[in-house]
């Protein structure tokens, strides 16, 4: 069977459009390109990895539509339509700042590849849980694989981002009127 | 000429002082450089078929189809990279007797383990070459395959490599003498056998290379996710006949490694040819999958212990024999037989006895190799002695802190040495083993324990003692022939803005180097330690050296990083003693200003002499040369290695109906000697535990009676998650090297080399109304109610 090269692969495309970080983005994939595949190959968003391609580590986890979701479980084709936040965007827009921050005071990283995996289940946690215990949070965690650190530090570092903004938030806001 | 290393009150102090790591926040931006993300222009994408046997004879391979699939630029098969690729062999001089096959990147007529790389496809996507493989169809013979251990040793059994007589690879003995008298003499002798599965480093981000050969200049760049570029630049040199300085290693953020990217892979070798072949960059990936089958596996060990001890609980002597299964082949080119070697080195080690005996037996198997791996030997050896310790301490009808604080040397004995031939400068067993009393509260845990006893809850306490090696000298691989440095070289500058770039041969995973070394350079040369720039991990850019293995990045680099800033301090001084006719020995640097020595007052900043020296040479003193770059080697002298020292303790509960152990907190005491960075070092020791929790609970390679691995994934094969793991508490004892200014040891291995032997004496300690015993690692629930005769 004689076939016409590159064309193919071009036939085969799906255009599929998402919001990613905040901008209308469209790109071209094969139907069984994922959605990580997509995000780092196709927009070079290299901060979400891939650690087993099977939901078992993490390493992947986006936000989809503000859920945390595995970019290695899903097919690109399926984000039609999605907003998408990864770490390169949570990272611009100053949500997670504390978080980063407090990973970082408290070295709650070593070689950094489970990291942005570990800074999207920590804000969704957050999010849900305002202030969840070490438990709580390890519970959190149990779908993120680390290889490096021994998890202590992560736990230490979201606990204290959760102490810190529910102090912030109990305090009157600034500028309030007395 | 500078004032103690550990003040911390004094400007620029860093030494010792627990700041966070600079180049971190990068990664948590998501903006890390792994050799995952790089992209190079006209880059190719490799892909491998793998052998689906053990141990088969290729007959023949048809890869036609795959060839004519459009966006396949290369199909090559074992014949095509042999003609432009020496093979290697994993033997090294030192192990006298040490035998390995010769190695190529693909094979030639035969596959020795299922998951060997057989075939090469290079295409324009990584989805295309695996399309293509699928179009490959390999023609087999399957031979006999070599599978379990002890069928391995018989006379007569098949055999891995069907040219030799035997499946052995090494033996090694050792022998102090005066063990059977002291066998003889002894009241009590404690007899038991161990078992230790496979397991494997899982790192998170698996091995990754990009070969990019330029055939115009002959100028091989390759982009390697790997502790130790300068070792590949000169493999890849020698290997591939490309002079070394055409050969350029880059070694960008690295998705952790704990010595598993320190090893020649086959498909690694053969990267670097298929991008000779084609002349464009080739990159390569293993999934998950596939590094399961090919990256190095550890551990593996069966170990038949003895000691002696007499009515007042001294140990008196031990005899062991460690038979160790490494798979098809000794790895190069470290080889596969360092663990066992420092298994039967290390065994005992932390106690006073003079008699010991132990044999090895190092066997091929057809499966994929064994090899360094973190804590090299140490799980192992540490397991066996503290597991006989506390059967001692049972017989004798001693508490386990009591019959170590018994045995371990003194601390007043040093130097001393094991009886295994290991000098040990200075250790601290006995102020370790009272920090972990303490810090535990050991009787108020044992009464806890008791308490809960009566009530049906069964915990346990586990204390394990250990040694590490650390600072190897060449006497690690030099000696064996390997071209394996021991030495550290860094090129620090003086920038023409005043700021220090330090461009240095110790290489960063995750750990910290980069942070370290910059704490010890601002600190040496007295600036802040933003205005210092660490460079590492690119052949071109730093000068040659070990890189990062067996814990030496502290104590060799950061050795390296002082002398060189003291070097620079005395060049930057004596400039400025010309400038403010002054003696240079009358000035320091404190806070990137030149003071005086005893009025501390600023005379002058360092960015002016840079300015000066860069811009102005013609207002400085006729003859005047300011050396404003210095570099600088160091290679440890003195003792071989610098031995660290350390205790551990572990609390768990085992659930005795279900077989489950929880466990409830982890305790650390660790002698490194100086600490640059008490923050990094305690989280090299709790990553490091974790590592060794894993291998006592979960991780294991399992593989089926046909030599194929069974749970190859990472929904199958067991690693410590979040909720699994205890908090980790940790403490220190001080005690520098003498061999060096900076006085600092490893760390990064000790957490791993105790933590399982603990987790096996607290499981025993908790089953001890049962009557139960556990010698097997990992300790799986099914093993637990086994031992309870409850499965
Ligand atoms: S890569 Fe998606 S969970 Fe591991
Ligand atoms: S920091 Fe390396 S895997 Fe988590």
């Amino acid at each position: 069977m004689s076939r016409a090269g590159d064309l193919d692969e071009a036939d085969d495309a799906v255009r599929v459009r998402m919001v990613v970080n905040g901008r209308k983005t469209a790109c071209d994939v094969a139907p069984r390109d994922t959605l990580v595949d997509c995000l780092r190959n196709q927009l070079e968003l290299t901060g979400t990895h891939a650690g087993c391609e099977m939901g078992a580590c993490g390493a992947c986890l986006v936000q989809l539509d503000g859920r945390a979701v595995h970019a290695c479980l899903m097919f690109a084709v399926q984000a039609d339509g999605a907003r998408i936040d990864t770490i390169e965007g949570l990272a611009e827009s100053g949500v997670i700042a504390d978080l980063q921050a407090e990973f970082h005071r408290r070295n709650a990283l070593q070689c950094g590849f489970c990291t942005p995996g570990m800074l999207m289940t920590a804000h969704d946690l957050l999010s849900h849980d305002a202030r969840p215990d070490r438990e709580t949070i390890r519970d959190a965690l149990s779908g993120n694989f680390c290889r490096c650190t021994g998890y202590e530090a992560i736990v230490d570092a979201i606990a204290a981002v959760a102490e810190a903004r529910t102090t912030k938030a109990s305090q009157p806001a600034e500028g309030s009127s007395s | 000429m500078s004032a103690p290393l550990t003040s911390l009150d004094r400007p620029n102090s860093y030494i010792g002082r627990a700041v966070p790591r600079p180049n971190a926040k990068r990664l948590l931006a998501g903006r890390g450089r792994y050799v995952t993300d790089i992209r190079l222009p006209r880059m190719l994408h490799a892909a491998f078929l793998r052998s689906s046997h053990a141990h088969a004879r290729i007959i023949s391979i048809d890869a036609e189809a795959a060839r004519a699939l459009p966006g396949v630029h290369l199909v090559a098969t074992g014949p095509d990279l042999a003609k432009i690729c020496t093979p290697w062999t994993g033997t090294l001089d030192h192990f006298k007797g040490m035998t390995s096959e010769p190695q190529l990147p693909l094979p030639l007529e035969r596959v020795v383990w299922a998951g060997q790389a057989v075939v090469a496809v290079v295409a324009e996507s990584r989805a295309l070459a695996e399309d293509a493989l699928e179009l490959i169809s390999v023609d087999y013979e399957e031979l006999p395959a070599v599978v379990d251990l002890d069928a391995a040793r018989q006379s007569g059994a098949e055999r891995v490599n069907p040219a030799v007589g035997s499946n052995i690879c090494f033996r090694a003995q050792l022998d102090s003498g005066g063990v059977d008298d002291a066998f003889a003499s002894a009241l009590h002798v404690i007899e038991q056998d161990f078992s230790f599965g496979r397991h494997t480093p899982v790192t998170l981000e698996p091995r990754a290379i990009i070969a990019d050969y330029e055939s115009e200049s002959g100028m091989l760049t390759v982009h390697h996710a790997t502790q130790t570029p300068y070792q590949f630049q000169d493999l890849y040199s020698r290997h591939y006949g490309i002079p070394e300085a055409r050969v350029r290693v880059i070694a960008p953020d690295i998705g952790g490694s704990f010595g598993m990217k320190l090893h020649v892979y086959h498909e690694d070798m053969a990267v670097v040819g298929l991008s000779m072949l084609l002349g464009r960059p080739v990159k390569y990936v293993a999934d998950r999958i596939e590094s399961f089958v090919s990256d190095i596996h550890a551990r593996d060990h069966q170990v038949k212990a003895r000691m002696a001890v007499d009515a007042a609980g001294k140990i008196l002597a031990m005899d062991v024999h460690d038979v160790t299964a490494i798979g098809a082949f000794s790895t190069y080119p470290r080889t596969s037989v360092v663990e066992g070697n420092q298994v039967i080195r290390l065994i005992g080690a932390p106690y006073d006895f003079k008699s010991y005996r132990a044999a090895l037996e190092v066997v091929f198997q057809n499966k994929v190799q064994t090899s360094q791996y973190r804590a090299v030997g140490h799980p192992i050896a540490c397991a066996v002695t503290e597991r006989m310790v506390d059967l001692a301490a049972a017989r004798v009808g001693l508490d386990p802190l009591a019959m170590r604080a018994n045995n371990v040397i003194a601390d007043d004995a040093y130097p001393t040495a094991s009886p295994t031939g290991y000098k040990f400068e200075a250790l601290s067993h006995q102020a370790c083993l009272e920090r972990l009393r303490r810090l535990m509260d050991y009787d108020a845990l044992r009464a806890e324990q008791a308490e809960l006893r009566r009530r049906g809850i069964h915990r346990g306490i586990g204390i394990a003692t250990f040694v590490e090696i650390t600072n190897p000298s060449p006497a690690f691989y030099g000696v064996g022939g390997a071209r394996i440095s021991s030495q550290d070289g860094a090129t620090l500058s003086l920038t023409p803005s005043g700021e220090v770039r330090c461009a240095i041969s110790v290489t960063e995973q995750g750990q910290g180097t980069e942070a370290i070394i910059s704490q010890i350079v601002a600190d040496q040369l007295g600036v802040a330690q933003e205005h210092v720039k660490i460079l590492t991990g690119d052949t071109e850019v730093t000068p040659h050296g070990g890189a990062t293995w067996a814990c030496r990045g502290a104590g060799i680099g950061g050795e390296t990083a002082l002398q060189a800033a003291r070097q620079l301090k005395a060049n930057i001084l004596e400039i400025a003693g010309l400038i403010l006719q002054e003696q240079p020995a009358a000035l320091d640097i404190v806070d990137g200003q030149v003071v005086g020595k005893a009025t501390q007052k600023p005379r002058l900043s360092v960015a002016e002499i840079a300015r000066i020296s860069y811009f102005r040479s013609d207002t400085l003193p006729p003859g005047t040369q300011a050396q404003l770059t210095v570099s600088h080697h160091f290679a440890p002298q003195g003792y071989p290695f610098a031995f660290t020292n350390g205790i551990q303790g572990c609390y768990l509960e085992v659930d005795v109906d279900t077989g489950f152990v929880k466990l409830l907190k982890h305790y650390v005491v660790e002698d490194c000697g100086r600490i640059i960075n008490p923050m990094l070092v305690d989280e090299q020791l709790r990553g490091g535990v974790v590592q060794g929790l894993g291998a006592a609970l979960f991780e294991e390679c399992r593989y089926g009676e046909t030599g194929q691995l069974l749970n190859g994934s990472l929904a199958d094969y067991l690693v410590p998650m979040a909720m699994e793991m205890p908090d980790i508490v940790i403490d220190h004892v001080e005690t520098p090297t003498a061999d060096t200014i900076l006085g600092a040891k490893g760390c990064g291995e000790a957490g791993t080399a105790a933590a399982s032997a603990c987790v096996l004496n607290a499981v025993n300690d908790a089953l001890t109304t049962f009557g139960a015993s556990i010698n097997a690692i990992p300790i799986t629930p099914a093993r637990v109610l086994k031992a309870l005769n409850r499965y």
